[in-house]
């Protein structure tokens, strides 16, 4: 029998902008067991409920990720709203919409580069890195924020788009469409990438299903689970189907992100055109008392906001499970078998959000 | 225009002793695990696990002393480790059989169990 | 291109940040800002880089990680505080795992603020050290070579 060895693999890593380590057993150069350690960046602000007000609090949720702020703010006021019965105006849940899937947009783009970087494909790291910078474009245009918007709030959201924004944002999508359309094309039948990815880090369906996987490393496998489905925000009214892809390997996770970009410029296109007029928030009085268990899909999977507010000004508790934590067990279950060479893909292609994981 | 989507969440509380049996009932029935969290209310802790079947939310409910040691349900849910480690590092919730035990160095605090009432400042 | 002399390479670690500012740092090395026309490049070794350019505050887990980042980099170096985490601890400042700004650990030479910090902002942080950092090779240089001449007079 070959000799163990043990290699760390982070917590600064070339490969990853947050810090995760892991201990990797190895046999020569295959892993034949993985132990993540977490804490790198742990700050716990699921205890700032009780320094800061139910409505100051919905700033401190947008920062537990930068990449997925939007739809974090999201669940956290959709959370409140279904506690205090507060009815959202129909124009403030499309505009959510919208917004959300924004989000979910530049989140993959910045995924795909990020993964081609992985690869040692940097070309395609830098053009998907472009090709984002048009939709971070949208979001300052209509928020004021590149990364972190700040406009959702409990009873609607904060700001307005005009028509004359609408219309813009919906000529510009079919160009942006074909640009998505193109690069997913290198993506999903370039040789080389296929050649890294095809049959890496595979998940049984099985194995998603029991481990509690989220988002496109579940969908990934071949399961079609998708919070939209349920239909928060306006996606009840849109019509939504999940995006699954079979194969469990590297290359049905990225194709599953792939997917979803079009899926997502199609969500929005539809919002726009069934954009309801009215007004886009309401008066909130008073503070929550009861709890909720506050679901929403971010681009990285299912997001859990549990809520306890006891009728005082500062919630009791919140507890926040992000995607990212939920794919650990999975990425574990992945890592035996690969090549040490290989550990960087596998390890980004559950699309690791440390910052959400850690909180 | 429909309204706004409130989804039915069905909350039962387990006694310790039965929750292995409920879990187990509930792998059986096809549910997959979607969280565990815990909540203090009070010198006793409140432990929610969730679950959910095709948009199905269902949620166990258990309460718990401070010294009370809880069984791990990773032996069924082999992915619970990293709730359970969450809850023996952030809580300081005995949890015993974990499959993969980090012994409290999941999440390193700089106080020890956080969240914890009884225990605040480590034993 | 005036006060760009070298090629100053960078390493960028997260403390404790939201990622808000990580992709906004990465961004700046993307074709929009492209700041690697500049010869500015990120790197992933600590012993290849001038630049130390930290996101997010410092937290108990990843004190002993940031202070070994920073003593493995060659001297001259300058560190670069990218939002107001790494300033002050930011909105999280009051959590009970963060201990606070950068400067708690490491000395720090500029700091970029802002929540996110924009990759204009950051990049002007940048040129802020290199200017810093020039001034600190010349010290160095002077100080070797007036040892290097108190060595030959004895």
């Amino acid at each position: 029998m070959p000799e163990r060895i043990i290699v760390p693999f982070g917590p600064q890593h070339p490969v990853l902008p947050e810090p995760i380590h892991l201990d990797l057993v190895l046999e020569d150069e295959k892993v034949v067991d993985a132990v993540p350690s977490i804490g790198y960046i742990h700050r716990g602000l699921e205890q700032l409920v009780q320094k800061r007000e139910y409505t100051e609090y919905v700033y401190v949720t947008e920062r537990i990720c930068g990449i997925c702020s939007f739809i974090h703010a999201l669940c956290y006021c959709q959370g409140v709203e279904h506690i205090m019965e507060i009815e959202v105006p129909d124009r403030a849940r499309y505009l959510r919409t919208i917004w959300s899937e924004c989000s979910r947009l530049h989140s993959h783009l910045l995924w795909l580069g990020l993964f081609a970087d992985g690869m040692g494909f940097e070309n395609l790291f830098m053009r998907s890195w472009q090709l984002r910078e048009s939709v971070l474009d949208v979001l300052e245009d209509t928020t004021g924020g590149r990364v972190i918007q700040g406009t959702c709030k409990v009873g609607g959201v904060r700001r307005d788009i005009d028509q004359e924004k609408l219309d813009e944002m919906h000529r510009a999508l079919d160009p942006f469409e074909e640009e998505c359309r193109d690069l997913g094309d290198v993506f999903l039948n370039d040789e080389t990438v296929k050649y890294r990815l095809r049959g890496l880090g595979v998940l049984s369906k099985d194995d998603a299903y029991n481990l509690g996987a989220a988002g496109p490393t579940l969908r990934g496998s071949g399961v079609a689970v998708d919070l939209r489905e349920t239909g928060y925000a306006a996606y009840g009214d849109l019509g939504f189907k999940p995006v699954v892809e079979t194969a469990g390997d590297c290359y049905a996770r990225c194709a599953v992100r792939v997917r979803e970009l079009s899926s997502s410029i199609d969500l929005i296109r539809r919002a726009i055109d069934a954009m309801p007029q009215g007004p886009i928030d309401v008066k909130v009085k008073g503070a929550p008392d009861g709890e909720y268990f506050s679901r929403a899909e971010q681009p990285r999977g299912e997001v859990v906001h549990y809520l306890r507010g006891d009728g005082t000004k500062h919630l009791a508790r919140a507890r926040i499970r992000t995607p990212t934590l939920a794919n650990i067990p999975a990425l574990v279950k992945m890592l035996p078998g690969v090549q040490l060479a290989d550990v960087p893909v596998v390890v980004l292609s559950i699309d690791p959000c440390i910052s959400c994981a850690e909180r | 225009m429909t309204v706004m989507v409130k989804e039915e969440q069905t909350t039962t509380s387990v006694a310790l002793e039965d929750l292995i049996r409920e879990v187990e009932g509930l792998h059986a029935d096809g549910y997959r695990l979607v969280q565990i969290g815990c909540t203090d209310i009070g010198g006793a802790y409140e432990i929610n696990y969730s679950f959910d079947k095709d948009y199905q939310f269902r949620n166990l409910r258990l309460t718990v002393g401070p010294e009370e040691e809880v069984p791990s349900i990773s032996g069924i849910y082999w992915g619970a480790f990293v709730y359970e480690n969450e809850l023996h590092d952030l809580f300081g919730i005995p949890v015993t059989g974990i499959n993969i035990d980090f012994k409290g160095t999941f999440i390193k605090t700089a106080e020890k169990y956080p969240f914890s009432v009884t225990r605040r400042g480590g034993d | 291109m005036t006060f760009l002399k070298r090629s100053p390479w960078i390493l960028h670690y997260d403390a404790s940040s939201c990622n808000g500012c990580d992709i906004e740092v990465l961004a700046c090395l993307t074709p929009l800002y492209d700041v690697e026309r500049f010869g500015i490049i990120n790197t992933g070794n600590p012993k290849h880089a001038d630049i130390l350019l930290i996101t997010g505050g410092i937290n108990s887990q990843n004190r002993p990680v940031v202070r070994n980042l920073y003593e493995q980099m060659p001297e001259p170096k300058v560190v670069i505080a990218v939002g107001v985490c790494a300033a002050t601890g930011g909105i999280f400042r009051e959590c009970y795992n963060i201990v606070g700004g950068i400067d708690k650990v490491i000395p720090v030479d500029v700091y970029v603020p802002g929540c996110a910090a924009r990759p204009e902002q950051i990049i002007d942080g940048v040129v802020k050290a290199l200017a810093i950092l020039e001034e600190k090779r010349e010290k160095m240089t002077g100080e070797a070579r007036h040892a290097a001449e108190a060595g030959e007079s004895t």
